[in-house]
């Protein structure tokens, strides 16, 4: 890709992906605009820092994965997030008896990987996703879809290492249990 | 001492994020050699880890 013409567009057709990406981990659509944005500049800006060692659209997700995590700690310091974006996990209470033992043991899914090549079951997916807790969201996206290690994690979100732990339970608790009622256990 | 349920649950989610230490890894381990639930829901935890992986390759493909 030596012609600049070329580089451009093909950096612009990868918008959709990119807003699509950032819209999972951050759901404010103004700031999705905002990092998808400034990563569409930077790369249109330092084309030479791509110079085709890897698949374009890795190249841009890298630029992007960074503006996101810069706008996380940007908005974290901004709004102290408070406790209702987070949840408090006593909705799990209720699956477990008094006595610490499961009221109604989760079943195993049938061969639940056959539906990771189904479009369908990733709508579903995004959908239990939104229904997460802003700050359990956030801290689940960092981890699992931007791949980040848990250390980083508490220290873009401010928050203790066992308190990381407790969100991240939580994200996989809600989201077992959704998935569970609106896709395997139909 | 064993768990309960409710403890292996977090001990499990805990699991994917960090290293446990050896004598809770143990308790997890002979817990979950007994409790189907449990084991039930470690597979659908690591699903999860899958599935969200998967999303992010099916979109770079």
């Amino acid at each position: 890709m030596s012609d600049p013409a070329e580089f451009r567009s093909e950096v612009e057709k990868q918008r959709p992906y990119l807003v699509r990406y950032a819209t999972l981990q951050l759901r404010d659509p103004d700031a999705v605009q905002d990092v998808v944005q400034e990563t569409l500049l930077a790369a249109l800006a330092g084309e030479s820092g791509f110079g085709g060692r890897s698949n374009l659209r890795t190249w841009l997700t890298g630029i992007l994965k960074h503006k996101i995590v810069d706008t996380i700690r940007r908005q974290s310091r901004e709004v102290a997030i408070s406790g209702d974006m987070e949840g408090d996990g006593s909705e799990f209470d209720a699956l477990f008896e008094a006595n610490g033992h499961w009221r109604e043991h989760p079943a195993a899914w049938t061969d639940p990987d056959s539906a990771l090549s189904q479009r369908q079951f990733f709508q579903v997916l995004e959908e239990c996703l939104k229904k997460l807790p802003m700050k359990t969201a956030r801290v689940f996206m960092m981890r699992e879809h931007l791949g980040s290690e848990t250390a980083e994690i508490c220290k873009e979100m401010s928050v203790t290492p066992t308190h990381c732990w407790v969100l991240l339970h939580r994200a996989r608790m809600a989201l077992q249990l959704c998935l569970d009622r609106n896709w395997f256990g139909k | 001492m064993t768990l309960t349920c409710k403890e292996a649950a977090r001990m499990i989610s805990e699991g994917l994020d960090r290293e446990l230490p050896a004598d809770e890894k143990l308790r997890l381990r002979a817990h979950l050699l007994v409790c189907r639930g449990c084991s039930a829901l470690r597979e659908r935890m690591e699903f999860l880890r899958r599935a969200l992986r998967r999303n992010t390759d099916r979109d770079e493909a």
